[in-house]
């Protein structure tokens, strides 16, 4: 049988099991993210999703939906939170979109505007971050790293590769490739993984592509975010 | 070392290990210990022996403070950076040592035989200054004693040969109450919570409850459950759960087929300026021991586990001693105290440097060999802990008093304290004070009187349960500690009229973005953002509209983080603007905003290269680029 939530004032259904985020995309309903992706088991990182529960924050792709729960996403409270976050991930690493081969196809970029964010706002901290080139087919730009580590999820997850994993902690924590020399070349990694496939930004990129799809003609050039598929 | 001793190394310690992958954090920091970092070699062979992929061990070995995957040097000294060690002076001792040994500070020495650096809190507040040499305890550090180690180092004298007066630890007691003056012999808890079953007609269905951990339990293991709920006992971590309402809701967990229930003991203790647990486990290992048993008996758990922070490595031999005790007293193991069925026994996992696994999802991560990151919760460990069995996770001083309430009933520890704060509470008391050391009062006591007690004058803050605990001013003295009033989990750290409360904020927040696991945006980005507007601030370059940004991150931390770490990060901050405003207000010489770059701090570099340190070399700025 199944239940619903409101979410907004709008009626919801849910299965048993799903979570809000689940629940509202199959109802249309977009809820910003980031390292939310349907294919794979939610890691509730970038508090993207956040919504308020009963007038609690929590991050929506991992709280389970419950029956005659009221549950609030579009308001401007949140939507300044989520916009600030944004911010942080654009000041820490190192983006720069009019150069960037994602731009366009970027969910970053695209979530950036759809919260109506103008500025970083906050000082950057240009971290000093090396490329890895090594990779016949793939550069790994670490720049534009957000740490959602759905590459490390499809590489363990259905790859079974672990090509993919996160080290260092706190703000040094980094992406690392399987390989003693840290180099990608030297990994069982290949284009037709699935984690080749799913960087919501631009650190997996493929070699010999680029701009192939012109800007002007990319993803969200053509719809914002919160129309283009599920948001992913 | 050559790559054929570090793989025997590595065979040695995996195969003590039963090369099982949940203990890779206790196998990485045991091959440290024998090669005094973890070359590339001892990964390889790792990878190979427990079947886990490359990615893994270097991302675990990666988050611990105290592992290295870069060599650090023999010698790897690194100073406690507490508020506390500052006021002792661990600056100028910390130079002198860098000094004395060439060596600059947070690098390695050129001949590789030393690094000297910083860390957090290592627990020794009462005692300070302190350093870790190669994660050994030494305290009560002075010119003297460090002109010691510098030769001691200088001269490769192995540490197992320094004097033993170095690494002696005091227990200061300075005022004991019913947990630190218990004449507790071990097993008479264990006897009396027997005792309690209705009947010994009904000692072969407790046993079966306990082996079975059976919800609805009869006799012994149910009567014990109803003492501690009687006893009104709350955990003693900082967040203060209803001690039997978790002990009950693991016993009622469903188990799957294979598993077992797990009692977990939390001795990770990070909190600047908390020390209680140290002198619990020093003191009175076997009333903490016979809790945790206690525990088991009351849920029905055959495994315990003592998570004991990195820091405290010094006591993991005494405290292997004692559990050895029990086992031959037959207080842990098989058939406990004779009964048949009643099986329990604890083992004991070190930490690394790690803050956040004090939060007990992540600490349960931390012993299933993980990387220390708080889970995503519900559910809780109560249902779903170690390796998804039912678990739960009570503070040290938690179990030593369960301990005293299976010994002397519910009742009796509920008439101590106040109503809704039964029992005591150890207090780590440092700072500025005559007496510093471990205060237990019953609930109830106020700041007046332990400040009184510990001879504390010209008070200006008391610093309560740490950073991610409440700063409480003169005019606040006269409230109690307690639950319904200050909760703590320990830390009581004082600071006299010449203290600068905004440098004590600054300290709390450089150690929450230390801290930071580095899960969430909020926390991971906001904690370093926080600290550089502080350090803005610091050197002058302040503003009211830097002040309305920490106001703003204030919020976003508490509303966005994942978990305690980033709710509480502000608190320092937010407490100390309320009730220390002055020392914000003298920082803020910029009436108009400043940009946190600094031009001439830029140029730093190219002076060094050229040599040059004159005015030439420098951009006249208002607010001093020599910072």
């Amino acid at each position: 049988m199944s239940h619903t939530f409101t979410l907004d004032g709008k009626t919801i259904p849910f299965e048993d099991g799903q979570t809000i985020i689940q629940a509202a995309i199959a109802a249309g309903v977009f809820i910003p993210h980031l390292c939310y992706h349907p294919d794979f088991k939610p890691h509730g990182s970038c508090k993207l999703c956040t919504v308020k529960v009963n007038g609690r924050h929590t991050a929506s792709c991992t709280m389970r939906a419950m029956a005659g729960m009221v549950v609030e996403s579009e308001t401007a409270e949140l939507n300044a939170e989520r916009r600030a976050l944004t911010q942080m991930l654009f000041v820490e690493g190192n983006h720069f979109c009019p150069s960037c081969e994602q731009s366009g196809n970027c969910q970053l970029q695209a979530t950036a505007y759809h919260l109506g964010m103008m500025s970083p706002h906050y000082d950057h901290f240009f971290p000093n971050r090396a490329v890895d080139a090594s990779h016949p087919d793939v550069l790994l730009d670490f720049n534009r790293c957000i740490l959602c580590s759905l590459c490390v999820r499809a590489s363990r997850d259905v790859d079974g590769k672990n090509v993919f994993g996160l080290s260092g902690r706190g703000i040094g924590t980094h992406l690392i490739v399987n390989a003693k020399s840290g180099q990608l070349a030297d990994t069982d990694f290949s284009l037709s993984d699935k984690a080749a496939q799913v960087c919501p930004v631009g650190v997996i990129l493929k070699k010999r592509r680029g701009f192939a799809v012109p800007i002007g003609e990319r993803t969200y050039d053509k719809a914002p975010i919160s129309e283009t598929a599920n948001g992913n | 070392m050559h790559a054929e001793a570090v793989a025997g190394i590595v065979d040695r310690v995996v195969s003590q290990y039963r090369r099982d992958p949940t203990c890779l954090l206790q196998i990485l920091r045991e091959v440290q210990e024998a090669c005094d970092w973890i070359p590339p070699e001892a990964i390889d062979r790792m990878q190979l022996l427990l079947g886990v992929p490359r990615t893994k061990i270097e991302g675990v070995a990666g988050f611990y403070a105290f592992i290295y995957t870069e060599p650090r040097g023999k010698y790897r000294v690194l100073f406690s950076d507490n508020i506390t060690d500052r006021m002792q002076g661990n600056r100028v001792l910390m130079e002198r040592l860098c000094n004395s040994l060439w060596v600059e500070r947070g690098k390695v020495s050129e001949d590789g035989l030393v690094s000297v650096g910083k860390t957090a809190c290592t627990g020794m507040s009462d005692q300070g200054p302190g350093m870790l040499v190669n994660n050994y305890a030494i305290s009560g550090l002075t010119a003297e004693r460090i002109d010691e180690i510098a030769e001691l180092i200088r001269s490769k004298v192995p540490l197992a040969d320094w004097p033993p007066a170095f690494f002696k630890v005091e227990d200061n007691i300075r005022r004991a109450d019913i947990l630190l003056n218990a004449d507790f012999k071990p097993g008479e808890a264990l006897l009396a919570a027997r005792a309690r079953a209705p009947s010994d007609g009904l000692n072969s269905s407790n046993m079966r409850s306990w082996r079975e951990g059976l919800p609805s339990g009869i006799g012994g293991p149910a009567a014990t459950l109803d003492e501690i709920k009687r006893a009104n006992l709350r955990g003693r971590g900082g967040a203060g759960f209803t001690t039997g309402l978790k002990w009950e809701a693991c016993r009622n967990a469903p188990l799957k087929a294979g598993h077992q229930r797990i009692v977990v003991c939390n001795a990770d203790e990070g909190e600047p300026g908390t020390f209680k647990d140290r002198v619990l486990l020093s003191k009175c290992p076997d009333l903490v021991f016979e809790g945790m048993t206690v525990a088991a008996y009351a849920i029905g758990a055959t495994r315990g586990f003592v998570y004991l922070r990195g820091e405290y490595r010094y006591l993991l031999d005494h405290l292997n001693t004692v559990l050895s005790n029990r086992r031959r007293e037959n207080l842990l193991g098989k058939d406990i105290c004779g009964l048949p069925g009643a099986d329990f026994d604890i083992e004991i996992h070190v930490g690394a440097g790690a803050y956040v696994c004090g939060e007990e999802s992540a600490l349960i991560e931390s012993l299933e060999g993980k990387r220390g990151t708080p889970r995503n919760r519900p559910p809780f460990p109560v249902t779903n802990g170690y390796l998804d069995q039912p678990t739960i996770v009570n503070n040290v001083e938690t179990f030593a008093a369960a301990a005293l309430i299976a010994l002397n009933g519910g009742e009796w520890y509920a008439g101590i304290g106040t109503k809704h704060s039964a029992g005591t509470k150890l207090l780590s008391v440092s700072g500025d004070c005559a007496r510093p050391g471990i205060y237990e009062y019953p609930f109830g006591v106020s700041i007046r009187q332990v400040l009184e007690d510990c001879g504390a004058t010209d008070t200006q803050a008391v610093q309560v349960s740490g950073p991610s605990g409440i700063c409480v001013a003169a005019d606040e003295f006269d409230r109690i500690i307690g639950f319904e009033d200050i909760p703590t989990a320990g830390a009581f750290t004082i600071f006299n009229q010449s203290r600068d409360m905004f440098e004590v904020a600054r300290n709390y927040v450089h150690f929450f973005q230390h801290e930071s696991c580095g899960f969430c945006t909020p926390c991971r980005v906001g904690t370093s953002l926080l600290k550089n507007l502080m350090d803005k601030l610091h050197k002058g370059a302040g503003s009211p509209y830097d002040f309305a940004e920490i106001e703003k991150l204030n919020t976003l931390l508490q509303s966005m983080s994942h978990c305690g770490l980033g709710h509480t990060a502000c608190n320092p901050v937010l407490d100390t603007i309320a009730k220390f405003r002055p020392y914000y207000d003298k920082r803020m010489m910029q009436q108009d905003f400043t940009p946190a770059f600094d031009l001439d701090r830029a140029l730093s570099a190219a002076r060094q290269m050229t040599g040059r340190d004159d005015a030439g070399a420098h951009l006249a700025t208002e607010h001093g680029g020599q910072s």
